[in-house]
């Protein structure tokens, strides 16, 4: 049977499934990147593995910040930006969505759609203030963990305003906020409510909001979060049991759409990859050149913004 | 001994400033050397925190180019912030132990160009106006030619059948420029990279899609700021609209702009604003795919162009991509955007049309 994989290497997290021709789910793994890439991949790979039986992958997807690495790795036929990939996800899980809110652990997006088409995005631009990494650096300093956040966040009857335009300042004033006697469940409220002010002056900013709403990355599982959207919006958001895996989704969709193949094995999780970034030195630029090896043999490199800079496999 | 003059890199302006100063004021031009992240940290370590980002690109050109040998530096004076431009980045460099002589046009007016005549004095005080004027007639004629030359690519190097094609017809055409001895020879130039530009071989469909791209200054037309933005967008199969160039020919008196765009905004609200939602607006109405507005950090005329940008988003269906750039842009991230905005419009098109 012949089976696509995709990929989804983000920040924080790292998601892999593979469909079969129907867009059914054969497998299905979600675990941390921890700052390697290539490391998570081969251990997703590992894991996907064991969850198959007759399916022969014939053709690949990335997406995320590390699409690139991985997909030179993988071979895949298609290296799609996050933003298409999570608009092709949610729609093969709710055709009908005009509204996608996404948190992750480095950034954030709105995309909107009609008649399952996208007319408009955004991502946030300058600040990470508000994205997964933020809220759990700040459960750190609460004590509590950040799984437990939203249903402590459930609990309060008065959130705590927070400044959160900037992560540095919410810090502050979070600190400020503690200090001066109010209650822990109410900072947390505050927080999951300032998480979704910032996201809705910022990214959201002059967007119409329609419903259906579907809100995923790793923050939708916040349920403080995703309360504090519905009282903001007025309008019910969906959070989906495979919310995690929409951009994964989405880059099997599209490696099945692009009709290209190639044989792709799971042996590439137990070779031998490395990644070496070099200053190209040819002029003041200093490009910043990222050579990927396997098995000590060159596969691929970039990063040179001339000519001066290439690096040839 | 001549001045060894030298203005900050924008774009390749550089071209016809140096035909003005060489030819025209019998002057040495010192080009500056090609913007990178060296001028970039030169710039932002010098710079006020807080200043737009132009400022910190332009400040570690004129550094670049002391480095390289120009003792009078030449800056340019404007309607918004880069009105002081000058006369904060001469202290700074005086501040820094540089000695050069610094010629502030911000005293000038454009529009008057007698008021400039003392300032080319200063350049060199035996110049020749009647030598000047023909230099100026020329360096006039490049401008143009170079904005109709980039014009013309950037409606067509996404087409090209031979990649390389375009940019080596343009590649050509600078060097003719560079050598051009009048306007006649710069004429001449221009005419054969146009004939030339015409008979490369392209695919362009029927109805392409088609981009317009609006914002500040200096942001926009100076592709090492805005990361080349335009010809990597062009070169995913797009035709390229930009009206903002330094001919600004096609750009209309700012009393008819705001009679075309009264709809959207009551007052005059400063430098480039008003063309760029007029410009959007153009695109808008025309059926564009989509409108780019570009924009440096802390630029606060074009912050304000984006509340009406959402208008007329609104109203007319289109997509607008919003780019600020400082000096830490990513490259990552902003592929990312231009990419899924890519990605966005042909999906919109192939549903709708």
């Amino acid at each position: 049977m012949k089976a696509y994989l995709g990929i989804d290497i983000g920040s924080i997290s790292t998601k892999g499934v593979v469909l079969d021709g129907e867009k059914n789910i054969l497998a299905r793994e979600y675990l941390w990147t921890e700052g390697n890439p290539v490391g998570a991949v081969k251990r997703l790979l590992a894991a996907l593995r064991s969850q198959l039986t007759g399916a022969e992958v014939v053709s690949v997807g990335t997406t995320g910040s590390a699409r690139k690495l991985i997909g030179v790795i993988t071979g895949a036929a298609v290296v799609k930006n996050e933003i298409t990939a999570h608009a092709v996800g949610t729609l093969s899980l709710h055709p009908d969505v005009r509204t996608v809110f996404e948190i992750g652990g480095q950034d954030s997006k709105i995309i909107l759609l009609d008649q399952g088409v996208v007319t408009d995005y955004a991502m946030n631009t300058l600040c990470a203030a508000g994205t997964g990494s933020f809220l759990s650096s700040q459960a750190r300093r609460l004590g509590v963990e950040v799984e437990d956040f939203g249903r402590i966040a459930l609990t309060s009857q008065n959130p705590t305003p927070i400044a959160a335009r900037c992560t540095v300042f919410a810090e502050s004033d979070l600190v400020h906020k503690a200090q001066i006697g109010h209650s822990r469940e109410d900072i947390i409220a505050g927080l999951c409510k300032a998480v979704v002010t910032n996201y809705l002056n910022n990214v959201a900013k002059g967007k119409a909001i329609r419903p259906p709403i579907v809100f995923q990355g790793g923050v939708s599982k916040n349920v403080g979060v995703v309360r504090a959207f519905e009282q903001a919006v007025g309008h019910p958001v969906i959070v989906d049991e495979n919310g995690h895996l929409t951009g994964a989704l989405g880059a099997a969709i599209l490696a099945r759409r692009s009709g290209k193949e190639a044989p792709f094995s799971f042996e590439i999780a137990e070779a031998d990859f490395k990644t070496r970034g070099v200053n190209c030195g040819r002029c003041a630029n200093q490009c910043e050149i990222i050579c990927v090896y396997r098995d000590g043999k060159l596969l691929d490199a970039w990063g040179n913004r001339c000519e001066k800079g290439t690096v040839k496999a | 001994m001549p001045h060894k003059v030298s203005f900050p890199q924008f774009g390749d302006y550089w071209i016809p400033f140096e035909h003005l100063v060489t030819r025209g004021l019998e002057a040495e031009y010192v080009v500056p050397p090609p913007m990178t992240k060296r001028t970039l940290e030169l710039g932002g370590k010098y710079s006020p925190d807080t200043a737009c980002a132009p400022f910190k690109y332009t400040l570690g050109s004129l550094i670049e180019a002391l480095e390289a040998g120009a003792d009078l530096l030449v800056e340019t004076g404007g309607a918004c912030r880069l009105g002081y431009y000058g006369e904060l980045q001469e202290q700074i460099l005086r501040d820094l132990g540089y000695s050069f002589e610094f010629v502030n046009l911000a005293g000038a007016n454009y529009s008057k160009p007698l008021t400039l005549l003392p300032f080319l004095k200063k350049i060199n005080p035996h110049y020749s106006l009647p030598r000047f004027a023909m230099a100026g007639l020329a360096a006039a004629k490049m401008v143009d030619g170079m904005d109709a030359v980039d014009d013309f690519v950037r409606k067509n190097i996404g087409f090209e059948r031979e990649a390389g094609a375009f940019e080596a017809a343009r590649a050509d055409f600078f060097r003719e420029l560079r050598a051009a001895a009048d306007r006649k020879e710069v004429s001449a130039a221009l005419s054969r990279c146009l004939e030339r530009m015409k008979k490369i071989p392209t695919d362009k469909p029927e109805r392409p899609y088609r981009i317009g791209v609006v914002g500040e200054y200096y942001t926009i037309m100076d592709p090492f700021s805005n990361h080349n933005l335009e010809w990597e967008l062009a070169k995913k199969g797009m035709v390229i609209e930009r009206w903002m160039n330094l001919s600004g020919n096609r750009l209309e008196p700012a009393k008819k702009v705001r009679e075309k765009i009264r709809r959207y905004t009551k007052y005059n609200m400063g430098v480039t604003c008003m063309s760029t939602i007029d410009c959007a607006l153009t695109c808008a109405k025309k059926g564009y795919d989509g409108i780019i507005h570009v924009k440096s950090f802390g630029c606060t005329p074009e912050n304000d162009a984006i509340p009406v940008l959402q208008n007329i988003s609104r109203d007319y269906k289109i997509p607008v991509l919003y780019l600020s750039f400082d000096l830490q842009t990513g490259e990552e991230g902003l592929s990312t955007r231009l990419e899924a905005f890519y990605d966005m419009v042909v999906m919109r098109k192939r549903a709708w049309s």
